[in-house]
């Protein structure tokens, strides 16, 4: 065992470094602001049936068409008289919903090869090769596949976005253990005769935390993006249930007649991935050990 | 050098391998007999019989597997069950226009990208930088697709200035061909330009503070030079990168795009192909998508080890 970098404070998850980060965090207004979108987005989907003024899927064919600001109607109503303002709301819920079952998805199965591939030296080729595979599906091809086989709808889009996310979780999880076990906390835990799966649940995992809650960060917006892209083209939320991408979909053939129906969703969904963006990047920015030289 | 290369086409070989496999068993995954769905609505007993004898479907599934792949390698993708034309044909025509539409956007975002992280790299800390910054995450995080439907709203429906959708072959009409392409092209690019962007200004601030910039500036050498010659030319093999682990999210983008645009390219043959459940088109897409993407993998893995010594290096020790 070559002796490596001394284990110092900032491998050990402990309660000073959480509060430095957190501190780090408050100080850089963007983060501020960022978590506040991402805080308030969160309550307005958890709350979306209580806060709508409307069903979402509730038609009113004597008012179809009306710009924002009618009464009644803040932001307008569709090509059927819905309500513009319930429809986004319940639409940023369906979002998040997909955005964080996907990555859900991909860390329950992208997390552990990560770890067996860095950890483990003759499971790194085989998952390897797995990586390269679902690489060589893009997300749309794989959504595309999946919505011939098993029909287009929530689920399955989660699922193909989540598979798409795959790789990118089991690489970053690879090069943070292979990191880790050359330090020298993991070898004493070896040496005291510790298992290879206690080293990797106690002592490399939490650890590899941080760069997981990163991923994670980017992840989500890809996926809500992703989500967006697959109703619009008619992959993912079925209509009539709301969806941002659906909605943008409708809204296609009408824009010249309600523009405000085509911006608003995808204003929406341009904040909502832009918060998680700027706060994936100062939570980065935060933890990157390199910025610690306060 | 050659076992890197070698290694590495082996690598894609098994890849590739395991892709036809999978494309293979995903027509087999289609619930109930794959001869109905392959038949779509005309499903008599005699259009299924010949169904099940044009894709050897009466036989064990390695033959079956065996058919598939010779076929494919003789160019024989099967036929479409809507328009009965061959899927092969559907794609001389469909792939122009996607590659066209991509290389396009490719070379726009390149431009953008190096360009504003370049400016963004150089100006730190002053107003051009956080201008770039915002403008980079506001790319990243527009959906491209709604982006289109803006422009097309207020760029070819309310002025007029770019045809709202159709499509000229490049060989026709050059000019009414990059008048139908050029407005699709920067919106698939917007994505890839920001994320160029944001590599090239991490990348060049690392090269900005190396010793040999230091050396370069110390001799009296031009900022533009200095910049130029010796921190921009080390950060472009990132560029070269990026655009290869963007291609997948490229493809992705380039089939909304064309759906909006009204391109007749791949992305649209391929949306097209699912709602009409025309399975051996759905096939055939996801088999060449698959393997372009392998390949050209393996080309940009190619250039990368030719720019970069250390690549092949820690290639072969690996």
């Amino acid at each position: 065992m070559t002796a490596a970098a001394v284990p110092t404070a900032r491998f050990h998850h402990d309660a000073s470094r959480q509060a430095r980060v957190i501190r780090r965090l408050r100080r850089n207004p963007l983060a501020v602001i960022s978590f506040s979108v991402l805080v308030l987005a969160l309550f307005v989907a958890v709350l979306a049936p209580w806060l709508a003024p409307y069903s979402p899927e509730q038609t009113d064919f004597a008012n179809t068409f009306s710009p924002p600001g009618t009464s009644g109607h803040l932001l307008g109503t569709d090509d059927l008289g819905r309500d513009v303002l319930s429809r986004i709301i319940l639409g940023s819920r369906a979002s998040l919903e997909v955005g964080m079952l996907a990555v859900a998805t991909a860390l329950l199965i992208g997390v552990p090869l990560g770890l067996a591939s860095g950890y483990v030296q003759s499971f790194d080729a085989v998952i390897s090769r797995f990586t390269d595979l679902l690489l060589s599906f893009p997300f749309l091809i794989l959504a595309v596949g999946l919505a011939a086989i098993r029909g287009a709808s929530l689920g399955n889009a989660a699922v193909a976005i989540g598979i798409a996310q795959i790789p990118g979780i089991i690489r970053v999880v690879r090069s943070d253990t292979l990191r880790l076990k050359s330090l020298d906390f993991v070898a004493a835990a070896v040496v005291d005769g510790a298992g290879d799966l206690w080293v990797l649940t106690r002592h490399i995992l939490p650890n590899a935390t941080s760069v997981v809650l990163v991923q994670a960060t980017v992840a989500i917006p890809s996926a809500i993006l992703g989500e967006a892209v697959l109703s619009f083209l008619g992959l993912g939320i079925q209509p009539p249930a709301p969806s941002l991408g659906t909605m943008l979909a409708t809204a296609q053939q009408f824009a010249a007649r309600a523009p405000w129906a085509a911006i608003l969703p995808g204003v929406t969904i341009m904040v909502l991935v832009l918060a998680f963006n700027v706060f994936g990047d100062s939570l980065r920015d935060a933890l990157d050990p390199k910025e610690s030289r306060e | 050098m050659r076992r890197y290369l070698l290694n590495r086409a082996w690598q894609s070989l098994v890849t590739l391998f395991l892709a036809t496999v999978v494309v293979f068993l995903g027509v087999r995954a289609l619930p109930g007999d794959p001869a109905l769905a392959l038949a779509g609505e005309d499903r008599t007993p005699e259009v299924l019989a010949a169904i099940r004898q044009q894709y050897g479907l009466d036989q064990s599934l390695p033959v079956q597997f065996w058919h598939f792949v010779s076929n494919a390698l003789h160019g024989d993708l099967g036929t479409s069950i809507r328009t009965g034309t061959s899927v092969a044909s559907m794609l001389r025509t469909a792939l122009p226009v996607t590659i066209e539409l991509s290389v396009l956007a490719i070379l726009l975002a390149t431009f953008l990208g190096v360009g504003a992280g370049v400016v963004a790299a150089v100006s730190r800390g002053r107003p051009a930088e956080w201008f770039a910054n915002a403008i980079a995450l506001i790319g990243l995080s527009v959906p491209n697709f709604w982006l289109g439907l803006i422009a097309i709203l207020y760029l070819s429906v309310a002025t007029g200035l770019f045809p709202a959708s159709g499509f000229v072959p490049l060989l026709e009409d050059p000019i009414a061909n990059l008048h139908h392409i050029i407005l699709p092209a920067v919106i698939l690019g917007t994505g890839l330009s920001a994320v160029i962007m944001r590599q090239t200004r991490s990348s060049m601030l690392d090269s900005l503070s190396t010793d040999y910039v230091r050396t370069a500036k110390a001799k009296g050498l031009p900022p533009r030079v200095v910049i130029g010659r010796h921190a921009l030319r080390n950060s472009l093999i990132v560029v070269i990168t990026i655009v290869g682990l963007q291609l997948g999210g490229l493809i992705s983008g380039a089939v909304v795009t064309e759906q909006i645009f009204g391109l007749p390219g791949f992305g649209k043959m391929t949306i097209d192909a699912v709602f009409q459940r025309d399975y051996p088109v759905i096939q055939a897409v996801v088999l060449v998508t698959a393997t372009s993407y392998i390949v050209i993998n393996f080309l940009v893995d190619l250039l990368y080890s030719l720019i970069d010594p250390r690549i092949r290096v820690g290639g072969e020790s690996a």
